[in-house]
């Protein structure tokens, strides 16, 4: 035998292995309850380090952001439903491992048929009629978005991750010009709350709030799409086509048509976001009007497994902390980016903390570091 | 024959999950001979070799490698061992060329020096008696070729102990006896050779000694000219196994499938089949043999609708008191909506047949969740069905809410096919059915074919093991890449003899 | 032809831009790693690197330029790098999802780096916007002769050092990935992760290398943008981000191939660039002719998705996560 150099460690240093059993509810909640607080004191630690703001008044200020006053906390709610609505319409979409990363682009189609009704139709329809009107509009608009990647994915397999990207961009090109169109006052190079004085186009107040119907239309489409995914005949296809093309066309689905049909409905959802986000809540539009929440929903609906339900919470955690954010940046007049940051730091505990739920690790020497339940 | 020990493995052990595939097994290996590691399906022949290899760490024990105990924890360590094994999923890459595969990893120059690999391979393959072309990329390679190489590779790395998984699988007898005659001449040559396998008369002929394991435990080792067959197999299984397999008569064959010109040609433009013409009973069990990737896959897919066919093919069935229907051009949906009763147990489980990460009662419903004009899935149904097959099948599974993922292969298979016979077939295709499958869970799987035979059904199945389809099938069609080479009688066709149709054409005259 | 000459600058500084994301992300890819976090890498390199010469020209009233693209270059990769690893830390070792976890790194990156780009000076203690005129006259200087030349030749050779940097980076990276014995191994990772792995390869070491040194090239998009193109100050318009999905884009539009990367990044530079140069646009169609480069990687997407060749395909491995012990 030839004498070669060792290349390797006597004994590996740690080991990883797949958990064979499924670790119960309260303990996979108690690893992301830890990577949950991990993440929120290193956000505190961040913020200490721009602001020297004592951690624990960090909290306090976010939460007077976030909901101090009655508006700012149906603000919140109102911003938590638009990124709610969202996710789930990626949800159908990412079910069937179709990344859909071009909500933006669908919430602005949605949006320009929205302000477009608003703009145009102003002096010649009653409320409901017109807001039954700008919903099915929008959920044209942003189903066409959604539904033209999903042909060329279904006909031709085409990358479906950078097409709903690109779409992005043109939606956003696409509003830039309706921006230009609309503009008023001129030369100001945005479009200004459409219907300030008449609220024509407004979403009506309900039980005296501005946004309850925000709330309603959300939570019967959370409801919806839970029903959806799980008890319905489209939902069963949509999940057998994301575990497998070939089992799916084993069974008799027709694959093209399921990926049409859910992106469809994906774009849809998110083009009643643009709807939301135009109608039910700044009654304008501009390029910013998704402003980064498709992708942020995106991870939304990942999190939570597709489940409606889940969602909530994580969607409730994302605004607070965005609003709360904002609100630090605003008093010492920083950039309000800050909340982005935040935000990632979170995800990526939570992403991380993931790893420890479905497999376990080892140490050399050591004994198991879960024990296996 | 000395007895010096190459390598001395100690009390091995290795679980995954709840699952324990090597129980504190103790094995050796002497230089200069081939050792015959034997045992079923599942009990962990691969698994123990995988450790020494070094893809997988063991949990328990020792292993020495020429009295030296060693700690194997990567397939480098393994190489510098001078241990190297081929696997039974070729290690290779498809868009790489040969003489690429071979070098890979080895990092002796800073930039690649084919020019040197070449004419080290040369040595090699004249030694030994190997074709190997170095400038060939993998995926243009046939499955005896792939193999070679893999064999030339660890022994460019200079391994001293090759250890080879499956080998004969995917091959033809013919190149089998090839391989059988390269492991020969690496013998004389001072090397040592583990050949895994569950091939008795494989055993018989190429080894020096033979190791068993069964579940998981080594059970005994022995000279190979000191047992006979009979005695492995009472090893490897525990007790005396009857080693026939039930084969009634056909009652009454009626015409149920008459396939006619059937072509398909893949994206690549290769022909997968090539005017392939038989005839299917009702009543009876079709067996098909081929080496694998001779066109059995897309003659069973043509038939389900999930292959595009040539022009002037033609697929007709005759389902019992329907019509006759022509099934070329119609999609799976199409098939459904006719109610004909066709099943279909396709190979890929997970990749076809079910969704590993749905539960018992979806994937029960997976053939079946269109019925009713409701939007909404029926679930008491398939739950029910779902339960029944647990209970008649024995699957053994701590719910019906479990992912199939979850369960081990031989149950997952029962789910299957208990699902496809549920629908009470009038022709039922099973591909590989009892591919990894331990002999308990074969025999039943048998059972079950030969029930469907009785109930009238017309029951084609695909296999690999010559021996099982002689004594189960009524009839055997040979393909030999594409075409259909012959179809004999399974009662009075002798192995040679269909062994020798899955290489030559010129045989189909004959049919 | 002074209108075309400007365009096609105006195409050289966005591909550039475009290139450097792109070779970056082609290494990564080519060990199996989908990065959608390209463009927040691109992100990190260009805000870091401003940082860094920042607090270098106001710590000092003469700076050195040699020094200031030393500072510059050395931490916005060494920031990309970071921002590679945290990728690399959550998807090789933790095996989260690969896309999910990039798309995360942008969304923090474009954070960190709006914040501090609209927030730095303001910290510092100072007003109004930061700005590090040296550097970026450093970065944007040209070979001395290269304005007198006839006007080709100064169109070829007017460009800050960068330009060309990244067209050496691209060759590089092509050179080793085909022709070194690491390359080989770095392409059998990305193919068959199991296979090198069985073949002696150290597949993590691999996958990280390569991600963090992908991460880091890309990163030097974004130092690009911000001193040759911004002129050393910052625009949170989102201007690096377009630009890096472009560069995502281009990976496929080159199939994996640096050197066909390089021509590509121009084309979508110019592509960029053409509404400012078609005569009678008006504001308003100038923003529907914006989404040209956007349109045009779409159609590409498309013929990409038509013509299937073996040798044209992505990695096999490519967003898979690797577990040896996978049973």
């Amino acid at each position: 035998m030839k004498n070669k150099e060792r290349t390797c460690n006597p004994e590996p240093f740690m080991r990883i292995s797949k958990r064979g059993v499924v670790m119960p509810l309260w303990k996979s909640l108690g690893i992301r309850a830890i990577a949950l607080a991990a993440a929120l004191i290193v956000c505190a630690i961040v913020i200490f380090a721009i602001v020297k703001l004592n951690p624990i008044k960090v909290y306090g200020a976010m939460f007077e952001g976030a909901f101090g006053t009655n508006k700012r906390m149906w603000v919140t709610i109102r911003d938590m439903m638009m990124l709610l609505c969202i996710a789930i319409g990626l949800a159908p979409a990412f079910r069937m491992r179709f990344w859909n990363i071009g909500a933006e682009g669908q919430i602005l189609a949605g949006g320009i048929v929205s302000a477009a009704c608003m703009i145009y139709l102003s002096k010649s329809m009653a409320t409901i009629p017109m807001m039954i009107l700008m919903l099915a509009l929008s959920v044209v608009a942003g189903g066409i978005w959604g539904f033209i990647p999903g042909w060329f994915k279904a006909k031709w397999n085409t990358n479906e991750t950078l097409f709903t990207l690109m779409m992005n961009y043109i939606a956003i090109q696409i509003t830039a010009y309706f921006v230009a169109l609309w503009e008023n006052p001129v030369g100001s190079n945005s479009v200004g709350v459409i219907n300030s004085k008449t609220k024509i186009g407004w979403f009506p107040e309900i039980f005296g709030q501005d946004y309850a119907l925000n709330v309603i239309l959300v939570l019967a489409l959370a409801v919806g799409m839970f029903i959806y995914l799980r008890y319905s005949k489209h939902g069963y296809e949509v999940a057998v086509v994301g575990e497998s093309e070939n089992t799916a066309r084993y069974a008799a689905i027709n694959v093209p048509k399921v990926i049409m049909r859910t992106m469809f409905l994906s774009g849809a959802l998110c083009g009643i976001a643009g709807f939301l986000a135009v109608s039910g809540a700044s009654h304008t539009i501009s390029t910013s009007t998704a402003g980064g929440r498709g992708f942020t929903a995106i991870i939304v609906a990942w999190l939570a497994k597709f489940n409606s339900f889940v969602m909530i919470p994580i969607a409730a955690l994302l605004v607070f902390l965005d609003k709360g954010a904002i609100e630090i940046a605003s008093r010492y007049n920083l950039s309000n980016h800050v909340s982005n940051m935040l935000t990632g730091i979170i995800l990526f505990f939570i992403l991380g903390s993931e790893f420890f739920i479905n497999y376990q690790v080892r140490f050399r020497g050591g004994k198991q570091k879960e024990v296996q339940a | 024959m000395e007895t010096r020990k190459a390598i001395h493995m100690v009390d091995i052990t290795k679980t995954f999950g709840e699952v324990v595939a090597n129980d504190k097994v103790c094995l050796d290996i002497r230089p200069g001979e081939i050792l015959a590691l034997l045992g079923e399906n599942g009990s962990g022949k691969t698994t123990l070799m995988n450790m020494l290899s070094g893809i997988y760490l063991p949990e328990g024990g020792r292993i020495c490698v020429n009295d030296n105990t060693e700690v194997i924890r990567c397939p480098r360590d393994a190489y510098n061992l001078g241990i190297g094994m081929i696997h039974q999923h070729f290690k290779l890459v498809d868009v790489l060329t040969a003489a690429e595969n071979i070098v890979l990893g080895l990092n002796e120059h800073k930039l690649i020096d084919l020019k040197n690999v070449r004419t080290q391979v040369k040595a090699i393959c004249d030694r030994y008696g190997f074709v190997v072309e170095p400038d060939k990329k993998v995926y243009d390679m046939s499955v005896s070729e792939k193999q070679t190489l893999e064999i030339v590779k660890v022994l460019y790395r200079g391994a001293d102990i090759l250890i080879l998984d499956e080998p004969t699988a995917v091959l033809t007898p013919q190149e089998t006896e090839k391989l059988f005659a390269v492991m020969r001449n690496m013998k004389a040559d001072g090397k040592s050779i583990v050949i895994i396998t569950h091939k008795l008369h494989e055993v018989m002929e190429i080894s020096d000694r033979v190791a068993v394991l069964r579940r998981g435990k080594f059970i005994g080792d022995i000279n190979t000219a000191d047992t006979n067959p009979q005695q492995l197999t009472d090893m490897m299984v525990g007790r005396a196994v009857s080693l026939n397999i039930d084969r009634p008569e056909p009652k009454e064959p009626v015409e149920r499938l008459m396939v006619q010109n059937l072509t398909v040609v893949d994206a690549d433009g290769v022909k997968r089949l090539d005017n392939v013409s038989f005839t299917a009973y009702g009543g009876e069990i079709l067996g098909i043999a081929g080496i694998t990737g001779s066109g059995q896959r897309e003659l069973l897919e043509a038939i389900a609708g999930l292959q595009t066919m040539e022009a002037g093919s033609s697929i007709r069935f005759m389902p019992p008191g329907k019509e006759e229907v022509e099934l070329v051009g119609k999609s799976p949906l199409d098939i459904y909506k006719l109610g004909v009763g066709l099943a279909f147990v396709p190979e890929d489980r997970f990749g076809m047949g079910l969704v590993g990460s749905m539960d018992l009662s979806d994937n029960v419903m997976l053939r079946s969740y269109k019925c009713g004009k409701s939007a909404f899935t029926d679930r008491k149904t398939p739950r029910a069905l779902a339960q029944k097959i647990v209970d008649e099948l024995e699957v053994v599974t701590p719910s019906l809410n479990i992912p199939l993922r979850r369960l081990s292969g031989g149950n997952v298979q029962k789910v299957l096919v208990g699902r496809e016979i549920a629908s009470e077939p009038s022709l039922l295709m099973s591909a590989y059915a009892v591919r990894g499958l331990d002999i308990n869970t074969s025999y039943t799987i048998y059972r079950l074919l030969n029930e469907q035979k009785a109930r009238g059904a017309a029951v084609m199945y695909v296999g690999e093991d010559l021996d099982v389809l002689l004594e189960l099938c009524d009839r055997i069609l040979v393909l030999c890449a594409g075409k259909v080479s012959g179809i004999v009688d399974g009662r009075a066709a002798k192995k040679e003899e269909v062994g020798l149709l899955m290489t030559h054409l010129e045989e189909e005259a004959k049919a | 032809m002074t209108q075309l000459i400007s365009l096609f600058q105006g195409g050289i500084m966005f591909g550039t831009v475009i290139l450097y994301g792109a070779t970056g992300e082609i290494l990564t890819e080519k060990s199996g790693n989908l990065n959608l976090g390209v463009p927040g890498i691109m992100y990190m390199g260009g805000i870091v690197g401003l940082m860094s010469v920042f607090f270098y020209e106001m710590n000092n009233p003469a700076p050195n330029k040699l020094l200031c693209i030393l500072i510059a270059m050395g931490c916005a990769f060494a920031a990309s790098v970071l921002g590679g690893l945290i990728y690399s830390i959550l998807t090789i070792s933790l095996r989260a999802n690969q896309n999910v976890t990039g798309l995360t790194l942008t969304i923090f990156a474009s954070g960190f780096a709006n914040f501090f780009g609209g927030s730095l000076n303001k910290l510092a203690g100072g007003v109004g916007q930061i700005s590090v005129a040296t550097t970026s006259a450093a970065f944007r200087a040209s070979l001395p002769f290269a304005q007198d030349l006839h006007p080709i030749l100064s169109m070829l050779l007017g460009y800050g050092f960068m330009v060309y940097l990244a067209v050496v980076l691209a060759f590089v990276t092509n050179w080793v990935i085909n022709r070194t014995s690491v390359g080989l191994n770095l392409r059998a990772v990305g193919e068959n992760p199991a296979t090198a792995d069985a073949a002696g390869i150290n597949v993590t070491r691999y996958k990280y290398l390569a991600t963090c040194i992908g991460a880091g090239i890309s990163g030097l998009g974004g130092l690009y943008y911000v001193m040759d193109y911004t002129k050393g100050t910052w625009d949170s318009d989102g201007g690096i981000e377009r630009l890096g999905w472009l560069a995502v884009a281009l990976v496929i539009f080159s199939s994996w191939k640096p050197k066909r990367g390089i021509w590509g990044a121009y084309l979508f530079g110019m592509l960029s660039w053409l509404y400012f140069y078609l005569p009678g646009l008006t504001r308003r169609s100038m923003e529907l002719f914006k989404m040209l480069p956007y349109l045009v990687t779409v159609i590409v997407l498309v013929v990409v998705s038509l013509r299937r060749s073996r040798e044209n395909q992505p990695p096999a491995g490519l967003g898979l996560p690797y577990f040896r012990e996978e049973r």
